[in-house]
C-alpha cells in the first residue's frame, strides 16, 4: 500500500500552555512496496509520524493517506479496524505488551480480534511463530517463560499473524546484543521481500538504514530536513552534522581517507572487502605514478 | 597507584536451586579510578553483576567486597551511597513529578541541603544537557531525555562508582556521543569508577579494561585493543568488533600488511599513511 502525508502537522494539547508541535507541515510519499527508514533526533518526530500510520493519531492539518483510508481533522475514517489490521506496528519493546497464559494465545489476539476465523488464526500462528524462527514446541508455554530475544520475536509473531501490508518497526532491535540485532533485521529483511511488505523502519542506526533501507527520510523538529536513496542522503556530511546526526561510519572512513591520501573513493554501498581493495588500489596506484 | 574498590572473589549466583547458575565462579577486581565495560550476549550475567554490585542480589557461592566493605544485608545501605546506577528502561526509574524533582529525590533520600541541592540539580542538568527542562513533567519527555534525567539524578549523589546498565541503549547516536563525553569527564575529574555494561562498541574502546562474559563466566579480561584481535572468538559468543578492525582484516587478507590493531578511524588512517610513505 502506498503511504502519502500531505502538508502534515500534528500538535499535541492544543490551545493549552503545554501545546507542542510535533510534526510540521510534512510531506513525502513512500511508495508500495519500499523499505523505508525514519531517522531523525531523539525528539523529532518519527514516533508521531508512525502513530498516524495505523490512526492512533489524527492530522491536526493536513491529510494522511494509507492505501484507500484517508485521514484529516475534519473526517473521521468510519474504517479505522479496517486500516488497522492492514498496518502492523511493532513498537519499541514489543515484549512488553505480551499478556497472555500461552504464547499461542498471545499471538492469536490480534487476528481474533479482527474477527478471523478460528482455523485461520491457527494456520496463521504457525506460519507467524515460523516466520520468526520459533520452534512450534513453544506454543503451549507461557511467554513469561522466555529469554528476552525469544519474548521479542513471539511480540513480532503476533503482529505477522494479522497479515499485515504495512509493517512499522519503532526501534526493533533496541536492547539486543549485537547477534540478536542481526537476527532480528535480517528476519525483517527477508519478510519484507518474501512478502511483498511495506516496510516502515524508525532507527537512530544509520548502518541499519544504509544496510537495508531503500529510501531515508531524515525528520528535524518534526519537519522533513533530507530525502532520498541512502547512497545519496548519508554522504551529506554536514548537512546532517547540522541536526545531531552522524554519517554511518564506512561514509565517514571513506571521507577521512581520501582527505588525507587527496584520493577520491565514492561511496556506493561497498562491502568493507569492497573498500579494501579500493583502498590498496589507491596505495599501489600512487607508487606506480 | 589507586586502590581496588569492587573486587569479586569466585562469586557464583542463581535465581533458585531448581535453576542453573548464572554467574559461575566470577573474580575480578575494579579500582577506584577506572573505566571497565562490561559486555557480553544477552543473559550472559552482565546485568546480574550490577546487581550484585549494589546488593539488590546475593550471592550463594563467594564474596563482593566495595570499598573493602563486604556486601551484606546489614552493609547494603551504606554501600548503596558509593554506588550509583543507571538502568535500561527510563520508564521504571522515573519517581519525580518534575525533571527537578526526579534529580532531588536521590539526594532528599540521603539528608542533603537544600542549597546543596539546588546547586546540583543546575549542575548536573547541565553536564546531561537538559538545563532547559527543569520544570517539565515526565511523560512530555522522550525516553532518552528521561534517560539523561536519570543520568543527572544519580550524579547529584556523587557516589564513588556510577554503573551505567545499557543505559544509553534508547539515545540517538549524538545523545549517547554527549552522554559518554559527560560521565567519561566526570569519571576523570573526580576520580570516579565506571562501569559501563554495553553492546556499543564506540563505549568498549573508549574504557580502560574489558571484561567479557559468556554464559556467566570471564570469559576474557583485558585492554580493548587486546579484546578486538580475537575477532572471530568474539563473533562465536554472539559480539560484533568495530567496523574499523574489520577493515583492518580485509586488508591484511588482500596482503596490506598492518602491524597494530587499530582502534579508531585515525590509527589506521596513520598505519595506511606509514605504508603510503615506505612504499
Amino acid at each position: 500500500m502506498d503511504i502519502t502525508f500531505e502538508n502534515v502537522s500534528y500538535t499535541y494539547q492544543r490551545n493549552t500552555p503545554f501545546e507542542h508541535k510535533a510534526l510540521e507541515d510534512l510531506s513525502f510519499h513512500i511508495k508500495s512496496g519500499s523499505f523505508v527508514a525514519i531517522v531523525g533526533h531523539t525528539g523529532s518526530g518519527k514516533s508521531t509520524l508512525i502513530s498516524h500510520l495505523n490512526g492512533l493519531s489524527i492530522p491536526t492539518d493536513g491529510k494522511v493517506k494509507v492505501g484507500k483510508y484517508l485521514l484529516t481533522h475534519d473526517e473521521k475514517p468510519g474504517d479505522l479496524k479496517e486500516l488497522r489490521s492492514k498496518v502492523g506496528v511493532v513498537f519499541q519493546y514489543p515484549e512488553h505488551q505480551l499478556f497472555e497464559e500461552t504464547i499461542e494465545k498471545d499471538i492469536g489476539f490480534g487476528p481474533e480480534n479482527f474477527g478471523v476465523s478460528e482455523s485461520e488464526i491457527k494456520e496463521r500462528t504457525h506460519e507467524a511463530l515460523s516466520a520468526v524462527g520459533l520452534s512450534e514446541t513453544l506454543l503451549d508455554r507461557s511467554p513469561f517463560d522466555l529469554s528476552g530475544g525469544q519474548m521479542r520475536r513471539v511480540a513480532i509473531a503476533g503482529v505477522l499473524a494479522i497479515k499485515p501490508d504495512i509493517l512499522v518497526l519503532d526501534e526493533p532491535t533496541a536492547g539486543l546484543d549485537p547477534r540478536g540485532q542481526k537476527e532480528i533485521m535480517d528476519m525483517f529483511y527477508r519478510l519484507h521481500q518474501e512478502q511483498s511488505l511495506t516496510t516502515v523502519l524508525v532507527t537512530h542506526s544509520m548502518e541499519d538504514a544504509l544496510k537495508y533501507a531503500d529510501h531515508v527520510i531524515i525528520l528535524n523538529k518534526g519537519k522533513k530536513y533530507l530525502e532520498g536513496t541512502p547512497e545519496d542522503v548519508f554522504v551529506q556530511k554536514d548537512a546532517l552534522k547540522q541536526v545531531q546526526l552522524d554519517v554511518p561510519e564506512i561514509v565517514q572512513f571513506i571521507a577521512s581517507f581520501n582527505h588525507k591520501f587527496n584520493t577520491s573513493i565514492p561511496f556506493s554501498n561497498q562491502s568493507t572487502e569492497q573498500l579494501a581493495k579500493q583502498i590498496k588500489q589507491a596505495l599501489i596506484g600512487d607508487e606506480l605514478e | 597507584m589507586a586502590g581496588n574498590l569492587i573486587e569479586f572473589k569466585d562469586v557464583s549466583f542463581r535465581y533458585s536451586e531448581q535453576d542453573p547458575w548464572v554467574l559461575k565462579n566470577v573474580t575480578f577486581t575494579i579500582k577506584e579510578d577506572e573505566w571497565v565495560a562490561i559486555i557480553g550476549h544477552n543473559g550472559s550475567g552482565k546485568s546480574t553483576i550490577a546487581k550484585l554490585i549494589n546488593g539488590l542480589l546475593f550471592p550463594q557461592e563467594g564474596e563482593i567486597l566495595i570499598g573493602g566493605k563486604k556486601v551484606t544485608e546489614d552493609s547494603i545501605w551504606d554501600i548503596r551511597k558509593d554506588v550509583g546506577m543507571v538502568f535500561q528502561n527510563p520508564d521504571n526509574q522515573f519517581v519525580g513529578a518534575t525533571v527537578q524533582d526526579d534529580v532531588a529525590f536521590g539526594m532528599e533520600n540521603r539528608g542533603i541541603t537544600r542549597e546543596v541541592m539546588v546547586e546540583r540539580i543546575q549542575s548536573t542538568l547541565e553536564a546531561v544537557g537538559m538545563s532547559d527542562y527543569q520544570f517539565t513533567e515526565p511523560h512530555r519527555l522522550s525516553g532518552g531525555q528521561k534517560q539523561r534525567v536519570a543520568i543527572a539524578g544519580v550524579l547529584a549523589i556523587s557516589p564513588r562508582v556510577l554503573i551505567l546498565d545499557e543505559a544509553t541503549a534508547m539515545l540517538d547516536p549524538n545523545g549517547r556521543k554527549e552522554i559518554m563525553q559527560t560521565v567519561s569527564q566526570l569519571q576523570s575529574k573526580q576520580g570516579l569508577a565506571l562501569i559501563t555494561i554495553t553492546h556499543d562498541l564506540q563505549e568498549v574502546v573508549q574504557a580502560n579494561r574489558v571484561i567479557v562474559m559468556n554464559k556467566g563466566e570471564v570469559w576474557k579480561e583485558s585492554v580493548p585493543r587486546e579484546i578486538f584481535t580475537e575477532k572471530e572468538e568474539l563473533r562465536k559468543i554472539g559480539l560484533d568488533v568495530p567496523f574499523v578492525t574489520t577493515l583492518a582484516d580485509a586488508l591484511k587478507d588482500i596482503g596490506v600488511s598492518i602491524s597494530k590493531e587499530p582502534l579508531n578511524h585515525e590509527e589506521l588512517l596513520e598505519e595506511l599513511w606509514t605504508l603510503h610513505l615506505r612504499t
